[in-house]
């Protein structure tokens, strides 16, 4: 009995032995993993001004291929705005990564209650009002007024929410101080009105 | 001279056939102790039927004449065992040896696995036992280890909780349940050990690397779990606890079956479901922070003095809600949140867990085996399966709104195997081995990138523990432990990411595909650890004792630390690994000092732990994205001491009333930039005062003041940032600690019996009576909320 148990023993070790083996074996045949492409990813904001009396279109481009990597996003603006003027304005969010573009405004107006683009503009270089709104009658932001008055030169920041509370106080009107939510794209164009 | 612990166990020999009438057949025979063969004195054999007696003798030599030749029902006693029966067949004069079991504590109830040297007299441990367990039953793991001197936790919300031991957690620490080593991504900070506690009898807490058996890389300490024991004797009983709370209108439910035989069989199934809304701070709505939680485990086998074996499996699922303030889009949002009194999202009380939140499985099977030789000690072979299935779900927009964000499933397959040479009461020693492989898969459906990459991690070890009783009053452990670790990962990096890191001067050579903006890299990474142990105790009389010890060890960095790579949206920053990390090297002594007399029991323990090459999370800078601006934390190395004193005092007053002090105090200091450490627990005292009456229902009312002092030593990793949308700069401070704050509990309980072999105990817990608010230092969503408020907990418990 003693001998049998002993064997029993021997039998349980060496089969946990393969069983190991097996497993090690196994793991080293593994396939290279499947490279991930951000679907969600907003690589590019692009404002389109265009001025109510004619002219050139001015493009405020802001891009970021690497995504939440180190490299910063890059910003362009095509040229100075004038003065006394009114522009119509046009957003776009793309993923260019993906080729073609994926269009993210698309989803962005699609899910417009649960979005909205705030324009910051500091030492009263233009004032913005927006021209669209979503089904409650709120507005969104991605059609919108700009109007400059006289010549100054600042900033102006353009700021994609998402979740924000838009019924909350001055939050219709463009002001983001009570808007809460999280923040899908942040980008600070320097502007100059000459 | 050492107290030999009585209690036996007789094991059973061989019978022959037999058939003959003669009654003058002799039966002699030696009574002998299981494991150094020596005989033993003065045990009584005794047959029944015939009223025959006889005694061993110096030689454990015993003689009865005047059998008739059959079947013989013995029945061998000794002072303080168990008596047990055993039959005999004889059919001529008979030699036989009975060997009795004489070092086990208690053969009444065996636990199950015998889990190792953690009897040892020579480390700094302590043990959580049934009551204080139950009491838990709603809780966590962490939160029943709370209430031990030295161990605190650091926490995500209140239902992720995880335990730290004199400063150190996650990958510092072995977790143990059932004799199994929990692999559970036990590397992040929001990563709970994947337990239910109420498949616990026993937790042991052991401080430092000196139980090298579990691993050599436990720097901080090794928490062990245990079931149940099983009763050796045929019976059937379980026990049902139903508690429901006022905070988090929760409820949780569980209960447990088992069923054993005298022969050593036994099975035991348990189950609990636990459900909790959004819990509330004195003041608000802690918005989506509720749980979901389903555990079972089943475990039967035979438990037998000289072998047995265990087939062990459990399942959990935990859905957790993260706080929903606490997800944020960039550095504005933290900055907000920070400066926000409330938090900026609350909503009405829901039982509805919405993202963000995690869902977490994790299921485990375990087969032992175990054999005991004459004279020479035990064996163990043990093979052991996990997986943990990890899903995370952020907030997202479109068609991916309801796709979880990560997705890892981790499995790890283990087999250890040890032999304990126990033949010696003075001299005992344990060598074993351990051989692991796991395989981490990060699922590409998320649609987005991994934060930790696939990877194939091997795992070898040996180890040899001494264990030495040098005299009645000194005994002397030493251990060493060899391990060997290997992770062959396959990574995707953003080029710039590569780049930024400057890993093509150095790791260029482990490219191995060119995907447009991304490397895919396959760093293979090798490390060997040593670990050693040493620790010595002495009874200096029969009230004072005192015990030191030392432990070398060594920790291999984690997935998390070499690979991390991206955004974590609950803390609004980008975590990053480092692939030049190197093991970590700890060399910790303790010393403990303890009196125990009738009525009073202090222990102070004190700890020196120098680390070299300490890894830790630090934030470094802020990165610029389209999202706007976040903070950068990097997996760091650096050199650091921790040293702390903990101190417990129960002092009995009268037969009625107990008081009771815990206290801890912790320093860390990075010495080589001579800072403060990050994540070091304040300093805390725990009061308390119990009354029990016993022949009253076995009442008892505990009313306890838990102070929390504030931590005064916290590193400055504050930084300025431009918020564009004010035009203004602001200080993010994500470094200075909350106020201290003082917490009043109170618990009272009372036992009715209902029956024979049925009670009922009910118990009332307050938590939080005065209803304060305040924010824990370790709580990581102490920037967007206050701490629980007041809780009512009932809980009725039946053991039938």
């Amino acid at each position: 009995m003693y001998t049998l148990k002993n064997k029993y023993m021997k039998t349980i070790k060496n089969l946990a032995l393969v069983l190991f083996v097996a497993t090690l074996f196994t793991a080293c045949s593994e396939d290279d993993p499947e490279v991930v492409n951000e679907e969600e990813l907003i690589t590019t904001l692009t404002a389109t001004l265009r001025p109510s009396g004619g002219g050139t279109d001015i493009i405020l481009k802001s891009v970021d291929l690497d995504g939440d990597g180190p490299d910063a996003p890059v910003i362009s603006v095509s040229a100075n705005l004038t003065v006394n003027t009114n522009y119509t304005g046009v957003l776009k969010v793309e993923n260019e990564t993906e080729s073609p573009a994926d269009d993210i405004t698309i989803e962005v107006l699609e899910e417009d209650e649960e979005h909205q683009f705030f324009f910051t503009p500091t030492n009263n270089i233009a004032t913005v009002s927006y021209n669209d709104m979503d089904e409650d009658g709120n507005p969104i932001g991605v059609q919108f007024s700009l109007a400059t008055t006289t010549a100054a030169s600042g900033s102006l920041t353009i700021t994609l929410r998402h979740e924000p509370m838009k019924t909350a106080s001055g939050v219709r009107n463009g002001d983001i101080t009570n808007a809460g939510g999280e923040t899908d794209v942040q980008a600070v164009f320097p502007i100059t009105v000459q | 001279m050492i107290k030999k612990i009585f209690f036996c166990v007789l094991f059973c020999c061989l019978s022959f056939t037999n058939n003959a009438q003669e009654c003058n057949t002799i039966l002699k025979g030696t009574v002998i102790d299981y494991h150094d063969g020596t005989p033993i004195y003065g045990a009584t054999v005794y047959i029944k039927s015939l009223n025959k007696y006889a005694t061993t003798n110096f030689e454990g030599k015993f003689k009865i004449e005047q059998l008739c030749n059959g079947e013989i029902n013995l029945t061998i006693s000794h002072i303080s065992c168990e008596t047990k029966n055993v039959t005999v067949s004889i059919e001529k004069d008979t030699y036989r040896d009975f060997f009795l079991e004489h070092h086990i504590e208690s053969l009444k109830e065996v636990s199950i696995v015998s889990t190792a040297n953690i009897k040892s007299k020579t480390i700094q441990s302590t043990v959580l036992k049934g009551k204080t367990i139950e009491a838990f039953s709603n809780q966590n793991l962490g939160d029943a280890l709370k209430d031990i001197a030295g161990i605190s936790s650091i926490n995500t919300g209140n239902s992720i909780v995880k335990p730290v031991i004199n400063g150190l957690h996650s990958s510092r620490i072995i977790v143990m349940t059932n004799g199994v080593r929990l692999q559970d991504q036990e590397w992040g900070i929001e990563h709970a050990p994947n337990l239910d506690i109420n498949t616990a009898e026993k937790i042991t807490v052991i401080k430092g690397a000196n139980s090298l058996e579990f691993g050599g890389d436990a720097i901080g300490g090794v928490i062990v779990t245990e079931p149940s024991n099983v009763l050796l004797k045929d019976s059937l009983y379980g026990k049902s606890i139903l508690s429901g709370q006022s905070n988090g209108r929760g409820y949780s439910f569980h209960s447990s079956l088992s069923k054993s035989t005298k022969k050593g069989w036994y099975v035991n199934a348990k189950t609990t479901l636990k459900k909790m809304g959004d819990f509330e701070s004195p003041e608000y709505v802690l918005s989506n922070s509720g749980l979901n939680s389903k555990a079972y485990s089943l475990q039967t086998g035979l438990k037998k003095f000289e072998s047995g074996f265990n087939v062990y499996y459990t399942f959990i699922n935990n859905e957790i809600g993260i706080l929903r303030a606490s997800h944020l889009g960039n550095i504005e949002d933290l900055v907000n949140a920070i400066n926000s009194p409330e938090p900026l999202i609350t909503n009405d009380f829901s039982y509805d867990i919405n993202s963000p939140k995690q869902d977490v499985t994790h299921q485990l099977v375990k087969v032992d085996y175990y054999k005991r030789f004459k004279k020479l000690g035990k064996l163990k072979v043990q093979y052991d399966f996990q997986n943990n299935h990890r899903f995370e779900y952020d907030i997202r927009v479109g068609n991916d709104r309801n796709k979880a964000s990560l997705d890892l499933n981790l499995s790890s397959h283990a087999i250890t195997s040890s032999f304990k040479f126990d033949a010696k009461s003075d001299e005992k020693y344990k060598v074993g081995f351990m051989g692991a492989y796991q395989n981490n898969f990060a699922n590409p459906n998320t649609g987005i990138k991994r934060l930790i990459p696939d990877y194939d991690k091997y795992d070898l070890g040996f180890f040899t523990i001494g264990n030495f009783i040098l005299n009645d009053e000194t005994t002397l452990d030493v251990g060493f432990r060899y391990d060997f670790n290997a992770i062959n990962a396959k990574k995707f990096y953003s080029k710039s990411r590569w780049e930024e890191r400057n890993y093509e001067l150095d790791f260029s050579d482990l490219i191995i595909g060119d995907f447009n903006t991304q490397w895919l890299v396959n760093p293979k990474f090798q490390f060997h650890n040593i670990s050693a142990s040493a620790g010595i105790s002495y009874q200096l009389n029969d009230e004072n004792s005192v015990l030191f010890n030392y432990g070398l060890s060594n920790r291999a960095p984690n997935p998390s630390e070499l690979f991390s790579d991206g955004l974590h949206h609950s803390a609004a920053r980008i975590e990053l690994g480092d692939l030049r990390l190197q093991q970590e090297t700890s060399n910790r002594v303790s010393a403990n000092y303890r009196f125990k007399s009738a009525n009073t029991s202090i222990l102070v323990e004190v700890f020196f732990n120098d680390i070299r090459n300490f890894m830790y999370l630090e934030a470094t800078g802020t990165e610029q994205t389209i999202r706007g601006a976040f903070p950068v934390w990097e997996h760091k190395k650096t050199n650091a001491n921790l040293f702390g004193a903990d101190f417990s005092l129960t002092q009995n007053i009268g037969s009625h009333f107990i008081l009771k002090n815990i206290s801890s105090f912790i320093r860390g200091k990075d010495i080589k930039n001579d800072r403060n450490l990050i994540d070091i627990p304040s300093a805390k005292t725990l009061n308390s005062i119990g009354y029990t009456l016993e022949k009253w229902y076995d009442f008892s009312a505990v009313i306890e003041s838990e102070y929390v002092f504030r931590q005064n030593l916290f590193p400055n990793n504050n930084f300025e940032t431009y918020i564009p949308t004010t035009d203004t700069t602001v200080l993010v401070d994500v470094s200075t600690t909350p106020s201290s704050y003082h917490l009043l509990n109170f618990n009272s309980d009372a036992t009715f019996k209902l029956s024979e072999k049925t009670n009922l105990t009910v118990g009332l817990t307050v938590t939080n009576i005065l209803n304060i608010n305040y924010r824990e230092n370790l709580n990581r969503l102490r920037f967007f909320a206050d701490d629980l408020g007041r809780n009512y907990t009932l809980q009725l418990k039946l053991n039938y």
